[in-house]
């Protein structure tokens, strides 16, 4: 990493390790994890169900359930701060206010006995020093911005569409002019068409507000149109790291690769997809060494041994395979 | 009246669907879920029915089989063999019975289509029980393992519960039931639409060998138009309980000719770079289906939107060899 | 092919073949975990016990009247010592506990059948029939419970059969709603419409399919329901509409030794620990049961 992208780095993520301990077990949600996120970066965070995304994100927000979440080591260091050692009061001041995240589920995330304006006031309220008059204003505003009219603002979030109220989380999200935004899946719950128009104005906000953003999903195409930075994990390790256009015209780690050979894909006529073999592992009984070692087509010994590190197979390009970073030359 | 025709030949096509409408009455009024549908399919084709949620693609779907009553129109199943035709909608309810054994259907949901108290055993053996197929236990014994090992499912997994299970293996277990009574013709669903990628590339090929190795006919009902495309030989697009557009798969994505699905095509996310690809964005949402207006269903979104879509509701017309479009300006578009 | 992949690699996911086990095994087993559920079964099992052999453990027939051992207290000769008429409290303790088992479990077998029948009618046809029946059980509903027991046992009449009809009836509504919400939530299942699309009868989807899986409520508030129905029980015979004497009901003995509470509080104290026990042991057993029920809950 050379000094420039130091000076530019807003999130540094290092060694985080996060377990649920449970009666029935260990679930080792997340292992040591390194990322790092610079201002105005996006970063796609991608992976299945169980993979570890949405803990990740809460655990960058202090939100991880607990019991039975434990956060076992790392640092997660914002703007040169590390958040883990934070108090609960400094932490809520964040919350919101520099780190602010959306959920997947629109329908869900409001509450349905408040009106939209209400809510984004109240957002507004606890992190600025306005008045009541001047909040509710500011949340007009906020509304107009993310495209709802004005009109509107006195409404209660079952008037909306879905597509509308994810608008709406969006705009207390940007209420606070936040330095990082987490977005959890937020066009899984839509469909196709809403899911194009809420993309291109999350686009757009980014730019306007110039944050960065955290945006985990499972859908590739996403990632590719608007992310600069992609991890992919797989059952709580981050087994890809790179910039996008690297992964996507050069995809290392044999996981990615199926994955991506998983798609169907639109231009191409196949009549078989190929697909990884078998399941994702138990997170209470991870495989030995390499977690993917079970399903890989290109395993070998070494895997079920020993824990692959990160390599560098050029340009700030990581995977964490041995195997294929030899192939390539690296390391 | 829509006149569809596929141009196969002679042959008399395997399902034939006319004017059927579905409408269910609620407290805001009629729900057109489906509303004056007609097209065929061949026998050992996929049809792929594609559109967002609340278009009637689902519903569509159960009609088909009779999982709902229909408000007005017919199903005409065409059995080769004996040369008959039946029309789904109205028989009895004893010769439908019967006809459950030829047409099936595989669930969206692989959490809450299976009952949590049967164990998979249980599960598979429902319709050969429910048919009296076998007076042998033992028969049905070997028909259940044969079955299992068909869809992939070890056999030590015969006295586990669904909720033991992870999503593949339960829609594995609801294909299982679906074909237990040797079907013609199965409804999917959103089969893979509950799955991870991985998960669902695993189902999705599964499908294909199945249709390959026992000729079923499929109607593959999905939001994704990718796992569509991937699946169907040809694909109709719904909207507001109407098709659209109706036409060969490859064609669809080549030339889409309806303004709606030009913008649903458009909208897929790719994963890809440097995708050269015009991204039309759809203004606002989709309208309520409850007494929808005259006039084209679109014409609130559609960019193209001119007088006579206003007033008049577009028929599904052959504007091409077997590729059907339900819009006034085709021409122009 | 992509199936044989599944059954060949299976990536850390240890399924275990499984032994069947039988419905009845299973509950058991997982009720074996909660320590409150198997000491609220041990007492129910011991009662029962108790009331079936009555007639071998009561030390003395309970209306046997010994006027020389008036208002004793608890000795060697008589464990619990004696009423006002000087017959033996524990003897009678023991019978109580054959009425009280009695009345509690029938009546709720009366509410169950009576109400689970309404319910289930009004849940599975719904309209105007669920209408109907549900608008009665409301109005039924609106009478608090005890009150609506002693105007029935007041018009039957005292008598164990009355009071057993009288609690039952009373619990007829509480029973109706419970079935119709399971039977209602469950009939929208998709597996419901899975058993139709594979041929199933409507017979057969609700015998197999809506009646297991809405019996876990209906188990749970049966439990709970025999707890309140020996408690309403109690009460009515209290107020003199249920059990007549010498019966010995322990609601009626609670009610007799309440004049002699000052000075002789045993006489009420031991029926009223029986009474509080039972019902305690009760709550607990259908708590752990409404658990062990769940197949999610498994393990």
């Amino acid at each position: 990493m050379d000094a420039n992208t130091q000076n530019n780095l807003l999130l540094e993520i290092q060694d985080l390790t996060i377990q649920y301990i449970t009666d029935a077990g260990t679930v080792h949600a997340v292992e040591n994890l390194n990322l790092h996120l610079g201002h105005g970066e996006t970063l796609g965070f991608v992976g299945e169900t169980g993979a570890g995304k949405t803990t990740t994100a809460l655990g960058i927000m202090r939100l991880i359930p607990s019991p039975p979440g434990v956060v076992k080591s790392g640092k997660i260091i914002f703007e040169g701060q590390n958040l883990l050692e934070k108090s609960e009061p400094e932490m809520r001041a964040i919350r919101g206010g520099k780190i602010a995240m959306i959920f997947q589920d629109p329908m869900t995330s409001l509450n349905p006995v408040m009106t939209v304006d209400k809510q984004i006031a109240e957002m507004i309220k606890l992190h600025k020093n306005v008045g009541e008059a001047e909040s509710l204003k500011l949340a007009g505003d906020m509304l107009e911005l993310v495209g709802i009219r004005r009109e509107r603002m006195h409404d209660y979030p079952h008037q909306f569409s879905g597509g509308m109220k994810q608008r709406v989380v969006i705009a207390i999200a940007l209420a606070c002019d936040p330095g990082l935004l987490i977005a959890d899946e937020p066009t899984t719950a839509l469909d196709v068409t809403i899911q194009a128009q809420v993309l291109e104005l999350m686009k757009k906000l980014k730019q306007q507000f110039d944050a960065s953003m955290i945006l985990i999903t499972h859908d590739l195409g996403i990632v590719a149109d608007i992310c600069d930075k992609v991890a992919i994990m797989y059952a709580g390790r981050v087994v890809e790291y790179a910039d996008k256009r690297a992964l996507y015209s050069n995809p290392v780690h044999p996981y990615t690769i199926g994955l991506f050979n998983s798609v169907p894909d639109l231009d191409d006529d196949k009549e078989a997809l190929n697909v990884i073999p078998g399941l994702m592992p138990d997170p209470m009984d991870l495989p030995a060494g390499c977690t993917f070692h079970p399903r890989c087509t290109c395993a070998a010994e070494q895997c079920s041994k020993t824990k692959p590190a990160m390599i560098d197979v050029g340009n700030g390009h990581f995977a964490a395979c041995p195997i294929r970073a030899k192939a390539l030359g690296a390391a | 009246m829509n006149d569809v025709k596929t141009s196969t030949g002679g042959n008399k096509p395997y399902i034939r669907v006319d004017n059927l409408k579905k409408y269910f009455h609620t407290k805001r009024g009629l729900l057109h879920a489906v509303d004056d549908v007609s097209f065929t399919i061949q026998k050992g084709e996929t049809l792929g029915l594609v559109g967002e949620s609340g278009c009637g693609k689902s519903t569509l779907g159960r009609c088909l089989i009779r999982l709902l009553e229909t408000t007005a129109g017919s199903v005409v199943l065409h059995d080769e063999k004996a040369g008959t035709d039946t029309d789904v909608t109205k028989v009895s309810s004893s010769v439908m019975k019967e006809l459950r054994k030829k047409v099936q259907i595989v669930f969206q949901d692989p959490y809450s289509c299976l009952n949590p108290r049967l164990s998979v055993w249980e599960l598979i053996a429902e319709p050969l029980i429910v048919n009296d197929v076998f007076a042998n236990k033992n028969d049905m014994r070997a028909r259940i393992r044969e079955l299992m090992n068909t869809v992939g499912l070890a056999e030590r997994l015969e006295n586990s519960y669904p909720h033991e299970l992870d999503g593949g293996r339960r829609q594995r277990i609801g294909i299982a039931r679906s074909l237990a009574l040797n079907p013609e013709f199965i409804v999917l669903d959103e089969p893979v639409s509950a799955l991870d990628v991985c998960i669902q590339a695993q189902i999705l090929n599964l499908l294909n060998d199945l249709q390959k190795e026992f000729h079923y006919t499929y109607v593959f009902i999905s939001h994704n138009l990718s796992v569509v495309k991937h699946v169907s030989d040809r694909i109709a697009v719904m909207y507001l309980g109407k098709i659209v557009e109706l036409s060969n798969y490859k064609e669809l994505f080549v030339k889409p000719t309806h303004p709606y699905t030009q913008a649903l095509l458009s909208a897929i996310p790719v994963a890809k770079l440097d995708v050269q690809k015009e991204r039309i964005i759809l203004e606002g949402d989709v309208p309520s289906p409850i007494n929808p207006p005259n006039g084209c269903r679109f014409m609130g979104r559609c960019r193209y939107c001119q007088e006579i879509c206003r007033k008049e509701t577009p028929d599904l017309k052959e504007v091409l060899p077997d590729h059907f479009v339900a819009c006034h300006l085709t021409p122009v578009i | 092919m992509s199936n044989v992949a599944d059954t060949i690699h299976d990536a850390g996911t240890a399924y275990v073949r499984k032994k069947k086990r039988g419905a009845l095994a299973e509950v058991l087993f997982r009720l074996r975990k909660s320590p409150l559920a198997m000491f609220g079964l041990c007492v129910i099992l011991l009662l029962i016990f108790v009331a079936i052999f009555a007639d071998l453990l009561a030390p003395y027939p309970y209306q046997k009247q010994n006027l020389a051992h008036m208002f004793e207290t608890p000795s060697k000769q008589f464990l619990l010592g004696t009423d006002e008429f000087g017959r033996d409290i524990l003897s009678r303790l023991i019978y109580g506990a054959r009425i009280s088992l009695q009345v509690g479990f029938i009546a709720v077998g009366i509410a169950l059948v009576v109400g689970g029948m309404l319910g289930a009618v009004a849940g599975y046809y719904s309209g105007w029939i669920d209408n109907g029946i549900m608008r009665v059980m409301d109005v039924l509903l609106s009478i608090p419970q005890t009150l609506l027991a002693i105007a029935i046992a007041a018009a039957l009449g005292p008598g164990l059969f009355n009071l057993m009809i009288a609690v039952g009836i009373s619990a007829v509504p509480n029973y109706a709603r419970i079935v119709r919400g399971s039977v209602l939530s469950i009939r929208e299942m998709e597996f419901i419409e899975a058993a139709r699309a594979v041929g199933s009868s409507d017979l057969r989807i609700i015998l197999k399919h809506i009646i297991p899986n809405s019996m876990a409520p209906i188990i749970v508030q049966s439990t709970l329901g025999v707890a309140s129905a020996i408690l309403n029980a109690a009460g009515l015979s209290f107020i003199g509409l249920g059990i007549q004497p010498p019966y010995p009901e322990w609601g009626a003995m609670l009610s007799g030794g309440r004049q002699y509470i000052r000075d002789y509080p045993h006489l009420t104290l031991y029926p009223g620990l029986v009474i509080m026990f039972t019902i305690l042991a009760l709550n607990f057993l259908g708590d752990g049961l409404r658990d062990a029920l769940d197949p999610k809950l498994k393990r």
